[in-house]
């Protein structure tokens, strides 16, 4: 039997069978409730709020934590769910990420049992949203550089500082908040509402418009000791969480890159110039041959690291190499679609341009290609170029 | 406290090409991948929605070959909480009266059947007797094209709908047989938890012989025969109407001339 265009090397027969239950749910899901809406969304710069019950209702929140309704899945079943919602947006994979890789992970890692107790089934059913800051508008790739400061009080801590680029940051009923004390960095669990703290939405985003981005703003927030993680201290701490949540997006970007190709595929067969589709031109055809190669590299790459992280053999600095190359491999392969899709390709009435920009976030979020490349070099030679 | 008993079928997914195999015009079931068939989820989704409102178990029964576990477990990832799975080469072929049969022998595995529920016609045979025959061989009252179905106490309650007779209600004491149309609900996607959970919910597998129905069933005891099939006619050229006026009305008419309203 011939290849199948959509899974030419059939990676997906490698799935158990709930990771293909996993799968066949997220992509039905997707192709009816998120699908048909995402370029709205898009253009609107939002996210009806309704939309965290449904993913709750699914499990798709902390869905491979254990305990606290959480699902329990496997790391390569939530791999296999970023990829299908990633295959529609970037922005709805991040709505994910956060909320289960970086702020419920922190919890469920970092946190004592009251705060698990209190937080996780609420996030786990989309009741509540967590955040989760670490960036500052000074302090990005070098995040041991951050000036948010929390000082002892007595008994409580007291919290000032900025964070930047903070996805959910104003959907949050809860945000995870790294500072500075005279220990070490240190998490804190920040409710809504508490006095001092406060949100604000960053507009203007050319990319990754279906996904809220916010500023923090602390003023001498005063918490209670038991708003400390009490897990965590150093950069230990926030990194674990961004290796969980890079986890996710080397499968997200496998399902955006899949996307495209796909749109690119199917353009180029219904399109005719010259007396012939598009597909039938050799230089289209060297285009798709590409984007199916990168596609399935990407796909491979995912799922044998998926596979790694089950076995608990998998090294922040192999999910390293998965970020870079797949989120590389994901950007040029939307590059190509879109001038496979001409000028059609930059509207929102195809996904390309979408992805193609959202990508270009994707790029550098969660450390920046220019990172992960000095950590895949320090790994290599043994000597670091940047620390 | 309702025990219900869903019948499910896997069949060829409607969006591949669906063929008969060339030696014995039986489903080729390799051709095509393999699904929960649609109605059936809508019939589980009824199924949980009693269970939910009146307490009770809901226990998946299936006859086909052994990779209907997939059905099954989609099935069981919903909500039901247990299966019965009838797998036997021995059914290769089999027509709607012996499948009726097994259906009516695996039913009786289960204790205490209150209501049993199927969709009406499944989308690759498509001959929809089958809850009929059920019904009539378990003895049952049948209620069948359901579009809306009430359970209180020991009672049942549908709407029926079909293109020739249009809406009538129906009521039954339990247990009783329906089976359900497609627009009696809409499926809820299997969670996550669900899923998880499925993978450990029992499934008895059954063959003919367990039934006591060895040697009455397959092809070679069919009481019907396929014998021969061709694929479908392309599609006719539309009808074309010119508005002179009356275009509202001669469209009305149409729509009226194939019961679409």
């Amino acid at each position: 039997m011939a290849p199948d265009p959509h899974d030419f090397l059939a990676v997906d027969a490698q799935l158990s069978a709930e990771e293909r239950d996993v799968r066949d749910t997220v992509r039905k899901f997707a192709n009816e409730e998120l699908a048909p809406n995402v370029a709205d969304w898009y253009e609107s710069g939002d996210l009806p709020t309704e939309l965290a019950k449904r993913f709750g209702e699914l499990g798709l929140f902390g869905m491979h934590l254990s305990g606290y309704g959480c699902a329990g899945t496997s790391a390569v079943s939530y791999g296999i769910a970023c990829r299908e919602l990633e295959a529609i947006d970037s922005g709805l994979r991040s709505f994910v990420s956060v909320q289960g890789s970086l702020a419920m992970y922190a919890i469920h890692r970092w946190g004592s049992e009251e705060q698990r107790t209190e937080w996780l089934p609420k996030m786990a059913a989309g009741e509540a949203i967590g955040c989760f800051g670490l960036t500052e508008p000074d302090s990005g790739s070098d995040p041991g550089s951050m000036r948010t400061r929390a000082r002892k009080d007595g008994s409580d801590w007291v919290l000032d500082g900025t964070k930047m680029w903070i996805t959910n940051g104003t959907l949050a009923a809860v945000a995870v908040v790294w500072a500075q004390t005279e220990d070490g960095i240190r998490g804190f669990l920040v409710p809504a509402g508490t006095p001092g703290f406060s949100a604000r939405a960053i507009h203007s985003k050319l990319s990754l418009r279906a996904s809220v981005t916010a500023e923090l703003v602390l003023e001498g927030v005063r918490l209670p000791e038991s708003a400390v993680l009490p897990g965590a201290t150093g950069l230990r701490g926030p990194l674990s969480c961004l290796n969980e949540a890079r986890f996710g997006i080397l499968w997200g970007v496998a399902g955006a890159a899949r996307a495209c190709y796909a749109a690119a595929l199917d353009y180029s067969s219904t399109r005719e110039q010259f007396g012939r589709p598009l597909a039938g031109f050799q230089l289209t055809q060297r285009k798709i041959a590409d984007m199916l190669v990168a596609v399935n590299q990407a796909n491979l790459l995912a799922l044998h690291l998926g596979r790694l992280k089950d076995a608990e053999q998998l090294q922040p600095q192999q999910v390293s190499f998965g970020k870079m190359a797949n989120v590389s491999a994901a950007l040029e392969v939307a590059r190509t679609a879109r001038t496979v899709l001409g000028a059609n390709g930059i509207t929102l009435e195809y996904p390309v341009m979408r992805h193609a920009a959202n990508l270009e976030t994707v790029l550098t979020y969660e450390g920046t290609e220019e990172v992960h490349a000095l950590t895949l070099g320090a790994a290599a030679t043994g000597i670091s170029a940047f620390r | 406290m309702t025990n219900i008993v869903v019948l499910v079928k896997q069949v060829p997914d409607t969006y591949s090409e669906r063929k008969l195999a060339a030696g014995d015009n039986t489903l080729d079931r390799e051709a095509a991948d393999a699904v929960l068939d649609e109605i059936n989820e809508r019939a589980i989704e009824e199924a949980l929605v009693i269970k939910e409102a009146n307490e009770g178990e809901v226990t998946v029964v299936c006859v086909g070959p052994d990779r209907a576990n997939d059905a099954i477990r989609k099935a069981l990832s919903m909500g039901a909480d247990k299966a019965v799975h009838v797998s036997d080469e021995a059914l290769h072929g089999a027509d709607i009266l012996q499948t009726s049969k097994v259906l009516a022998k695996a039913v009786g595995t289960v204790e205490g059947v209150d209501l049993i529920i199927a969709g009406n016609e499944a989308s690759d045979g498509r001959g929809g007797a089958v809850p009929a025959v059920l019904a009539e061989l378990l003895g049952l009252p049948q209620l069948t094209h359901a579009r809306k179905v009430t359970v209180e106490g020991g009672t049942v309650k549908v709407e029926r709908e079909t293109a020739d007779e249009g809406i009538t209600h129906l009521e039954a004491s339990l247990p009783a047989l329906i089976s359900v149309n497609e627009k009696i609900n809409e499926p809820r996607y299997p969670s996550f938890k669900g899923i998880m959970a499925a993978k450990k919910k029992p499934v008895e597998k059954l063959t003919a012989a367990d039934l006591g129905l060895d040697g009455e069933v397959g092809l070679a005891n069919a009481a019907s025969t396929v014998l021969e099939s061709a694929p479908k006619p392309p599609r006719e050229a539309g009808q074309r109407v010119d508005d002179e006026g009356d275009g509202g009305v001669k469209v009305a008419e149409y729509l009226a001339s194939q019961k679409l309203i």
